[in-house]
């Protein structure tokens, strides 16, 4: 019996080796932070989800633009920890600053930089995230190469911050050396009988997650925090696709 | 760039001292002496005892059989040179290049300070009322040369500011003893019968030297600009400047670089050491050629880390252009600020994350412009355009709450979009809208928000928000600008909810 446990700890030590040579901060501190998620944590590597790495999200609409900036927000909000500092790049002002208050982060707190080109968005995103005193960068990039992404990688691999790169219309979906790939779409709110608009729901997909379990999840935020509502196991991915992403990351 | 001098003469400096620390002294007549040869000298009267005629060099038994009532102090000569270096220091807020001219003047380089304070006059009536209002009797006067404000301010009362170039004919009427010669000249001019500058001013110069010796010759050009005079000025211009001369002449950016970082080492240390740190700075190179070179960066905050401001430079090295070598750098800190050690909190993080992330926006700045970085601040204003505030220092804190009370979206569009809606009646959210050639369904809303305009600061009619979701669960804000009737109210896409 003794032997059986022994062998499970060694699987666990060398999953974990195994995890941080791929580049995933398996830190004791990545498991403290809960962003609420819940039962999705089971789809990440490690169980939980992965800090001082970046993660993209594709928003093919505007509407799904936003719904993933709120998404972001909320996870923002608990990397944040009300006191963390965050760097915004954007070429464009969309961005609210008062709704991000309803997501629980702190407007004041993010440094907001207005570029011009993309590079620039590239370069000042690298930058930042080379900078361990952030708590997060965020990026709104339309195209990126695998090549550039993988610089950010290495960026945040010695750094330790957690990057987004959010993708507004792409004009492909191309592989890239991110983490995770996120769709976020909004959801019908749910009132029952009652009038009025409720509190905002959201279906969340993760197309793809190193190491991870893809999935649909819908959440409602309430309260400051996810709140999960479904959660549908993602099984229309074929077989080739995963061997070709594993090959990737 | 021409030299314009400002002379101040303090006339009765020693009484005027007297009667400050004194002042019951004021406007009485008392003197100062001090021991000579056995005997008591007058070295300065008071305004009142001067107007008597009693000047300086007078023995003090003398007066006294004039004047049985007068008071009588000793003379002290070091406090009045204290004075006079604090009344320079003082002027110091009037121009960077103060002088002493001892016992009882001071001497400004006023070159490009009178135009802040609107003209040569009004700076000159400045100077003059606030000497004057701290209990000091001053005659002054403004030239191109230090001998002929000196000369001006002594001998002439009523003109006080001399024409540029003007210095010749402002000094004809004056008496030799306004050159500042020394008495021996000066009993000879007299003994020739020379009262005024403009009756040997065109003599040759060679039987002048013959006659009176170099000295006055030299003292003739001061006062006229043809030879120059030397300020000592009693607070050097601290410049933050290092020099980095090279045996060969540098072309390579390696070369350059550590050039750079040599100088920043040296600057760096010395910002340790007052305290002080960088906000702008200019690296220079001079050419072989004759020609100079040079890059400039700036940061947020006040900063003395070499790497750091390394790193600002390295950006713009490859603009430098070194031609056939540079055989001179310089680094000069023209902007120069305190570093407190314990600055306060920026947002509660550990004062290392600060100057981390100062940094970062430091080099961010550098590459793509300060204009490009900001911050939003809450504004207690209910029209969403105006309810944020965009600053650009990274420590100003908000001074009011974000407000939350209110839906707000989370993506404003930097327009209003109008669209074409569908209402079933005033008042209602609408059916459905069109935007972009998609006709859109609403089947929830919340609203109507009514926004007025702030009439104190703009007009026109109010708007009526609504948060409509549509069939997909995307949610919208929409308004509609001023009331139904005639015109027919034009309605509008602001934003996206999450």
């Amino acid at each position: 019996m003794s032997e059986l446990a022994e062998k499970i700890e060694i699987i666990r030590r060398l999953k974990e080796t195994i995890l941080s040579m791929e580049g995933f901060s398996t830190g004791p501190d990545s498991r403290l932070l809960d962003f609420g998620l819940g039962p999705m944590n089971a789809a990440f590597p490690g169980g939980a989800f992965p800090v001082g790495a970046i993660h993209e999200l594709i928003s093919p609409t505007e509407a799904c633009a936003a719904a993933a900036t709120g998404f972001l927000s909320g996870l923002l909000s608990v990397l944040m920890k009300k006191e963390g500092i965050c760097l915004w790049v954007s070429a464009e002002r969309k961005l609210f600053a008062p709704g991000l208050k309803f997501l629980g982060v702190e407007p004041h707190r993010i440094i907001f930089i207005g570029v011009k080109r993309e590079k620039e968005a590239l370069w000042v995103m690298e930058q930042g995230l080379k900078c361990n005193s952030l708590a997060a960068v965020v990026a709104e990039i339309r195209d990126i190469s695998f090549a550039e992404s993988r610089r950010l990688q290495l960026a945040v691999e010695t750094s330790k911050v957690t990057g987004f790169l959010h993708r507004q219309h792409p004009r492909i979906e191309n592989t890239l050396a991110c983490v995770s790939r996120w769709k976020i779409r909004p959801l019908a709110s749910r009132t029952g009988e009652l009038p009025g608009v409720g509190f905002p729901c959201l279906e969340v997909e993760l197309v793809k997650i190193r190491n991870g379990r893809p999935g649909v999840w819908q959440f409602e935020w309430k309260n400051g925090t996810f709140n999960l509502i479904t959660e549908r196991s993602r099984i229309t991915v074929k077989l080739p696709e995963l061997q070709k992403q594993r090959h990737y990351a | 760039m021409p030299k314009r001098y400002l002379y101040i003469w303090f006339r009765y400096l020693g009484t005027d001292r007297l009667s400050k620390i004194r002042p019951e002294l004021r406007g009485k007549p008392f003197l100062l002496y001090t021991p000579e040869h056995g005997r008591m000298v007058v070295k300065a009267s008071s305004q009142s005892l001067a107007k008597d005629g009693i000047s300086p060099g007078m023995v003090v038994a003398d007066v006294r059989a004039i004047f049985p009532s007068v008071d009588v102090f000793e003379y002290d000569r070091d406090a009045e040179e204290r004075l006079l270096n604090d009344l320079a220091e003082w002027c110091l807020r009037y121009s960077p290049v103060v002088a002493t001219d001892p016992p009882d003047g001071l001497i400004l380089d006023i070159s490009g300070c009178p135009h802040l304070w609107g003209g040569e006059l009004s700076y000159l009536q400045s100077i003059t009322a606030r000497l004057c209002k701290g209990g000091y009797d001053v005659c002054t006067a403004i030239a191109d040369t230090i001998g002929t404000a000196w000369a001006i301010a002594h001998y002439q009362k009523n003109e006080m500011i001399i024409d540029p170039g003007k210095q010749a004919e402002a000094l004809l009427a004056l008496p030799p003893a306004a050159l500042r010669l020394d008495s021996s000249t000066l009993q000879r001019l007299k003994k020739l019968g020379f009262r005024q500058i403009g009756q040997f001013i065109g003599i040759p110069r060679l039987n002048l030297r013959r006659r009176f010796g170099e000295a006055m010759l030299i003292r003739l050009d001061q006062a006229l600009g043809t030879a120059r005079e030397f300020l000592k000025p009693i607070q050097p211009a601290r410049v933050y400047q290092e020099r980095l001369p090279c045996l060969e002449p540098i072309r390579t950016a390696t070369g350059i670089e550590i050039a750079l970082k040599r100088l920043l080492e040296t600057l760096c240390e010395r910002f340790f050491k007052e305290g002080k740190g960088m906000r702008t700075g200019i690296f220079k190179g001079y050419r072989i050629d004759g020609e100079t070179v040079q890059i400039s960066i700036g940061t947020n905050r006040a900063s003395r880390n070499a790497a750091h401001l390394f790193k600002l430079f390295e950006l713009k090295i490859p603009e430098i252009k070194p031609a056939l070598g540079i055989e001179l750098f310089t680094l000069e800190a023209t902007l120069v600020e305190d570093v407190s050690e314990t600055q306060e909190a920026l947002w509660g993080t550990t004062n290392l994350g600060q100057t981390a992330i100062s940094e970062l926006v430091d080099n961010i700045a550098g590459k793509i412009g300060i204009q490009a970085v900001h911050r939003y601040l809450p504004q207690e204003h209910y029209w969403p355009e105006s309810s944020v505030q965009e600053v650009s220092s990274l420590e100003e804190q908000p001074e009011t709450e974000w407000r939350t009370d209110r839906p707000r979206p989370i993506h404003l569009l930097p327009k209003p979009a109008p669209v074409e809606v569908m209402a079933v009646l005033p008042d209602h959210p609408p059916m459905h809208f069109r935007y972009k050639d998609e006709i859109i369904r609403i089947v929830r809303a919340d609203g109507p928000e009514r926004i007025e305009q702030e009439w104190w600061l703009q007009s026109g009619p109010p708007r009526d928000y609504y948060r409509v979701e549509d069939e997909s669960g995307a949610r919208y804000w929409l308004f509609r600008l001023g009331f139904y009737g005639n015109p027919k109210p034009q309605w509008f896409l602001h934003g996206y909810f999450v």
